[in-house]
């Protein structure tokens, strides 16, 4: 299914879609792989694909723990396809999020042509603001690969408008300033600022990530977004597990939890 | 003052810099911009700033003609002391300059990175001059070379968070500070240490400490009455040679070197050579050239030097590279520790291990260049900070720290 679609059977069922996110290669390749499939099985709607990056500044430590281990063990982009692959055709609607370096590194249009024929549908790019992203925007268009831009509590009006404008398939608003990890509570400049880009464009569907981490949470997200995004509180739960086995379950329990938690609006 | 058309309007220098950050960073960029544009053209800023550098940083720094030096080199060397400056290297003059733009935009706190500690120490003492909160993000490995650096900075009441990050120096450092600065940025200035990252930094950094290249190129035409045949600097992140190089960049006839950090040697990959041993990327938030490996991701760079040791370069240097209007070469960490000693026995100048790449590299220069032109060539070195920081790590590399100095036939100079 496409982004496009995914967001459109959401509505349909009255209900926010849940984006859950893990690193490629963390611990390896075929853990994480399993990992994405039981998020998948658990009722994550849209898998998150995120490529390990050195230099991950919008991350908070815990994406970059799981990120540096999955470096560690030798993950490389082309692994990072073929995750995509593994998962896109176990049934999971993919994304990418990727720091903008690694598909430079590769080539943009030889990566846009390699991230659609592996199955994924679009791509976040967390540091390409579209002002720099002409070939970005030649290359996605060329191979279809919905682009994703983030938009930001303290974007202008200018800015969100512009922004906007160049998202395919969805946005992604950060729900507050500041970096991604669970938080106790959900921010309140969150509704604001979809306010805002409703406002803009009523019709581009709004995932908003940063700081969700528990059903309640995401229920509460899901009653303004539609899409609520999910990442560091995955991640933590292989982690922080004793062993394999724990941590699996952990994950298909939470994401189990999650997605109740965007049908509950 | 500067160049008419770098960077354009959305901060390129040709095909480097820009901006690659969190959309959430861009507001404060854009306010930054305009804070600075303004301040650019108020004649109230400009006095305070002025009156900052001459009073309390001691600034224009003597242009001093090194005689011994130059004996030993065989062309005319003439060193930018940016070493007597207070804080002991250029950096002061950037750390002013954004500490007067953090007032001006009403930000109380200002978050600073540094690698040698050089520029913590100098956003430190900015900080407690203005009435500015201060935390400063060094990488733990740096932390432990440099814990002078680390205890100057507490004393004048700034936070020190040692980075565990990553390879824990520079890089990491930078990581920090901005992951420190998308939650704080309506609160705090992000006062970049060098003439790199997102746009406005590179330009900003390079307007403010242009006045060591402004003053050297004056004093030349005072002192020699003529211009020098090369100027020369050394490049980590690339501020005190952008510095030094902006004024003289028009000047045709005055060739320009960057000697970065080569570390054990380019060849070995053990360096810090961003653009010798490096190519083209992404990097904290600029196009440039870095260390990466072929699948993108940034190679942990490596110097004797922790003011060198970062495997990126400032954006306007990779463009002067491209143009051609300067050129960069590697010094390894034993060729610079050979002019620190050097600098230290001719002319009793204890130099930064930094600024001593660029005394190595005037070394191997000043032969070439006297062939080239047929006479003695008159070079200006941009000495860009003092050596006391690194006492313990040359200390160290000279095993002269608990021992009476042993004296090995052939090896003293």
């Amino acid at each position: 299914m496409s982004i496009a679609e995914t967001f459109a059977a959401a509505k349909k069922e009255d209900r926010a879609v849940l984006v859950g996110c893990m690193p490629a290669g963390f611990p390896t390749v075929d853990h994480s792989i399993e990992q994405m499939i039981a998020m998948h099985e658990a009722g994550c709607d849209v898998i998150e694909v995120e490529l390990p990056y050195s230099d991950p500044v919008m991350d908070g430590p815990v994406i970059q723990k799981a990120s540096d281990i999955a470096l560690a063990n030798g993950v490389r982009t082309r692994d990072t396809l073929k995750i995509i692959e593994a998962v896109a055709s176990a049934g999971a609607t993919v994304v990418l999020m990727t720091y903008w370096n690694p598909i430079e590194k590769y080539g943009i249009d030889a990566f846009a042509r390699d991230l659609a024929a592996a199955g994924a549908t679009g791509l976040i790019t967390p540091d390409l603001i579209p002002d720099e992203a002409q070939e970005w925007i030649a290359a996605s268009e060329k191979h279809r690969i919905d682009r994703t831009f983030l938009v930001a509590p303290s974007s202008t009006d200018e800015r969100l408008a512009m922004t906007l404008g160049n998202c395919r398939g969805f946005v992604y608003a950060t729900a507050l300033m500041g970096v991604t990890g669970a938080r106790t509570s959900v921010s309140s400049q969150a509704p604001d600022l979809v306010a805002r880009i409703r406002a803009i464009d009523p019709e581009l569907p709004i995932g908003v990530g940063l700081g969700v981490g528990n059903g309640a949470q995401a229920a509460e997200v899901a009653a303004f977004a539609d899409g609520v995004i999910v990442g560091s509180a995955l991640i933590r739960c292989m982690l922080d597990a004793p062993d394999r086995a724990t941590g699996l379950q952990r994950l298909r329990a939470l994401s189990a939890e999650l997605a109740e938690g965007v049908r509950r609006r | 003052m500067s160049a008419p058309t770098f960077p354009d309007l959305a901060g390129h220098f040709g095909k480097y810099g820009g901006r690659f950050v969190p959309e959430a960073l861009i507001k404060a960029l854009d306010e930054l911009e305009a804070a600075y544009r303004s301040a650019k053209v108020d004649p109230e800023f400009q006095a305070t700033f002025k009156d900052l550098l001459l009073n309390y940083a001691g600034t224009p720094s003597l242009l001093y003609r090194a005689n011994r030096l130059s004996e030993k080199l065989g062309a005319e060397i003439l060193l930018k002391r940016e070493d007597l400056n207070h804080t002991g290297a250029h950096k002061v003059r950037n750390v002013l300059g954004q500490a007067l733009l953090a007032k001006r935009m009403g930000k109380p706190r200002v978050i600073a990175e540094t690698g040698a500690g050089q520029h913590g120490v100098a956003s430190a003492t900015a900080a407690a001059l203005l009435d500015l909160e201060c935390v400063v993000y060094m990488g733990e490995m740096d932390t432990e070379r440099q814990a002078l650096n680390v205890a100057r900075m507490r004393m004048l009441g700034a936070t020190v968070i040692p980075v565990t990050n990553g390879s824990r120096t520079l890089k990491d450092a930078l990581n920090e500070a901005l992951r420190d600065w998308v939650s704080t940025v309506d609160t705090t200035h992000y006062l970049l240490g060098t003439a790199a990252g997102p746009h406005p930094f590179p330009e900003i950094v390079r307007d403010f400490v242009s006045g060591i290249g402004i003053e050297a190129r004056q004093q030349c035409l005072d002192q020699l009455g003529k211009l020098p045949d090369a100027v020369a600097a050394c490049v980590g992140g690339g501020s005190n040679a952008i510095g030094i190089f902006h004024a003289f960049v028009p000047d045709e006839g005055v060739r320009l070197y960057g000697f970065e950090a080569g570390g054990d040697g380019v060849e070995t990959g053990r360096h810090a050579a961003s653009i010798t041993g490096g190519t083209v990327g992404v990097l904290h938030g600029n196009r440039t050239y870095l260390l990466q490996d072929e699948d993108g991701q940034t190679i942990e760079s490596h110097s004797i030097s922790a003011g060198l040791d970062y495997p990126g370069v400032g954006p306007e240097h990779a463009w002067l590279h491209d143009t051609g209007r300067a050129s960069y070469e590697p010094i390894t960490d034993t060729e610079a520790m050979a002019a620190f000693q050097l600098l230290c026995r001719t002319e009793g100048i204890i130099p930064a291990i930094e600024s001593s790449h660029a005394l190595a590299g005037v070394a191997k220069l000043a032969p070439r260049l006297r062939e080239e032109l047929g006479r003695t060539p008159t070079i200006v070195v941009n000495l860009s900070g003092r050596g006391d920081k690194d006492v313990h790590t040359a200390g160290a590399y000279f095993g002269i720290l608990d021992q009476v100095e042993k004296v090995v036939p052939g090896e003293n100079t």
